[in-house]
């Protein structure tokens, strides 16, 4: 019943591989890689959010250099080399969650959501294949960033001798940690996105998570506001930065384990709702 | 081909496409008409999957669109909502349409071409105009080589002469024997594209007929005529089962005879005619007709 007799295969169909017109996993990843790679605003986010790490880098450095004789006891105590340096990540985390939600929310404010799932009627390969790209790119880019910046506040750190060197227990960790941790808190606005299909609404429910659920829970009473405050998922996944174990806090795995379940989580009802609604 | 049967689709109360059962054929281009609101662009999104029916089922070359294998071999469409990310140029856009299928640089370049895209190929396509948006739709419909082309309202927007490509392109598609439906609100656009016509109202099937007997039963058997023997001719007419009425002194309308009938009968009575004259239905008004009833947003009158 097809036409697929009468009318040839059109140019260009991977010709030079002979394969087939059709759809499969790795065409829909291409696909999408071009998706996210083609927009300007992923360029001008990427690029914010490696100034920004870099930025904070140094300016966390100096400061630290620069008050360390007046310092008191505590704050002297409490010094962490890797937090101090890879406190870009409190900001870069906004700018690439964002990223997030745009990488969906984006086609369904243009409508070009129903082009997509029209090419890919099963839906689901569409997420997942969105999800993949997203956390290669900015995991890639995240990793060299959090060096880059790591390696410049520790050079900064070190007119005090207050450096901890790559060797150090913990400095890989929370290296490979904090780009991680943006990675997740980009699917998690991923999944944000999907689930409300639209930008404002995405970037809404992200920042409540990151940033308003822990001021709420901030005003609670002591005893329920800690054990509810470690396991919100900011201050759980940004434990794998630290290089002090807290006794307070969840240890670096634990932390990082409940932020992905946040992110499973929501990965898992944006894709149960993208199967059944309408677009 | 394109097989709906029972197809309905209803948002809580309101049910937009109501009990649709119809075949579009291949070689041929069917227009899919009805006023706004009707449940066309509904229809077609369940035709693609996008939207789930409540209930019937619709088959696009004889299964489930969902289970091709390179659905945008079978189908390719033009939704009525641009969905196209503004962000991205047109090169882009249909790059990563077609990636998913394999389709490849070469393709995109010879499709931007084809619809006359070609210069501003690297444009953001939120810089375009309407036209340039819709002649952009209509590359990505055609570009999995479709057997079936499903365009919504694929000449909004568009200039004269973007309008005159679109209906030369949907009779070439079609001449390849390609199936070919395309949804319209303007009876005037459907007459001259198409072969023929699924009419809908309110969601409900109201006509299925080929393009030649809609004309046919739209085509006037009204007669007006200029005669100083109005009152003789008419009563000559009445007695040929003739349905006149006098419509100035010496005019009259006769509805249920043609021109040659009554020439004819003046002629043997020796009765003198000034002007007979056809009075041309139009296609619209036929159409208006026909939907009348299932005007979703009609225009009130004030009483």
């Amino acid at each position: 019943m097809s036409a697929a007799t009468t009318t040839p295969a059109p140019a260009g169909a991977d010709e030079r591989r002979g394969r087939p017109l059709g759809l499969s996993g790795a065409r829909v990843l291409r696909s999408e890689w071009t998706k996210l790679t083609s927009l300007r605003s992923t360029r001008i986010a990427l690029a914010i959010a490696v100034a920004t790490l870099l930025a904070f880098a140094a300016l966390g450095a100096w400061l630290t250099v620069r008050h360390w004789t007046a310092a008191d006891e505590a704050s002297r105590a409490s010094f962490d080399a890797a937090q101090r340096t890879l406190v870009g990540v409190l900001l870069a985390q906004l700018v690439l969650g964002v990223l997030g939600v745009l990488a969906i929310s984006g086609e369904y404010a243009t409508g070009m959501i129903r082009a997509s799932f029209a090419a890919v009627p099963r839906r689901l390969p569409v997420l997942w294949a969105k999800l993949a790209v997203y956390a290669a790119l900015t995991f890639a880019l995240a990793l060299v960033t959090c060096a880059a910046a790591y390696a410049l506040g520790n050079a900064i750190l070190a007119g005090k001798q207050l450096d901890a060197g790559l060797g150090q227990a913990g400095v890989a960790r929370a290296i490979v940690g904090a780009a991680a941790y943006l990675t997740v808190v980009g699917l998690l606005g991923l999944a944000l996105g999907a689930i409300t299909r639209s930008t404002a609404a995405g970037i809404a429910a992200l920042v409540a998570l990151l940033l308003v659920l822990p001021a709420l829970v901030s005003l609670l009473p002591a005893s329920p506001g800690q054990t509810i405050g470690k396991f919100l998922p900011s201050s759980a996944g940004l434990r794998v930065i630290a290089l002090h174990h807290d006794p307070t806090a969840l240890s670096a795995g634990a932390g990082f384990a409940v932020l992905c379940g946040y992110a499973l989580v929501a990965i898992a009802v944006s894709a149960i709702m993208l199967t059944r609604r309408d677009v | 081909m394109i097989e709906a049967h029972g197809l309905t689709k209803r948002y809580g109360e309101r049910t937009a496409v109501d009990d649709l059962t119809f075949t579009v054929r291949p070689g041929v281009v069917t227009g899919f008409l009805g006023p706004n609101g009707a449940g066309k662009s509904t229809t077609m999104r369940m035709i693609l999957g996008l939207d789930a029916p409540s209930a019937g089922t619709v088959r696009v070359n004889g299964r489930r669109y969902g289970d091709a294998a390179a659905p945008l071999h079978e189908v390719g469409a033009l939704l009525e909502a641009r969905a196209i990310h503004s962000g991205r140029s047109a090169h882009d856009h249909l790059l990563a349409l077609g990636q998913t299928h394999g389709i490849g640089r070469a393709r995109v370049r010879q499709l931007l071409e084809l619809v006359g895209l070609g210069e501003v190929a690297q444009q953001r396509v939120g810089s375009f105009s309407l036209g340039m948006g819709q002649r952009l739709g209509i590359a990505s419909a055609l570009l999995g080589d479709p057997a079936i082309v499903l365009l919504d309202e694929p000449v909004n927007g568009l200039d004269p002469e973007g309008v005159l490509w679109v209906r030369t392109l949907l009779r070439s598609l079609a001449a390849e024997g390609r199936t070919v439906f395309v949804s319209s609100h303007l009876m005037s656009e459907m007459a001259l594209t198409a072969d023929h016509l699924i009419v809908i109202g309110r969601g409900r099937l109201l006509a299925d007929v080929p393009m030649a007997d809609f004309i046919a039963r739209a085509s006037p058997s009204r007669v007006r005529v200029r005669t100083p023997q109005s009152a003789e001719l008419a009563r000559l007419l009445r007695r040929e089962r003739g349905d006149v009425r006098a419509e100035a002194a010496d005019v009259l309308e006769v509805d249920g005879l043609t021109c040659e009938a009554i020439g004819e009968r003046a002629a043997a009575a020796g009765l003198t005619l000034y002007e007979l004259t056809p009075q041309a239905a139009s296609l619209e008004s036929a159409f208006m007709e026909l939907t009348h009833d299932s005007v979703e947003y009609a225009a009130q009158v004030a009483a």
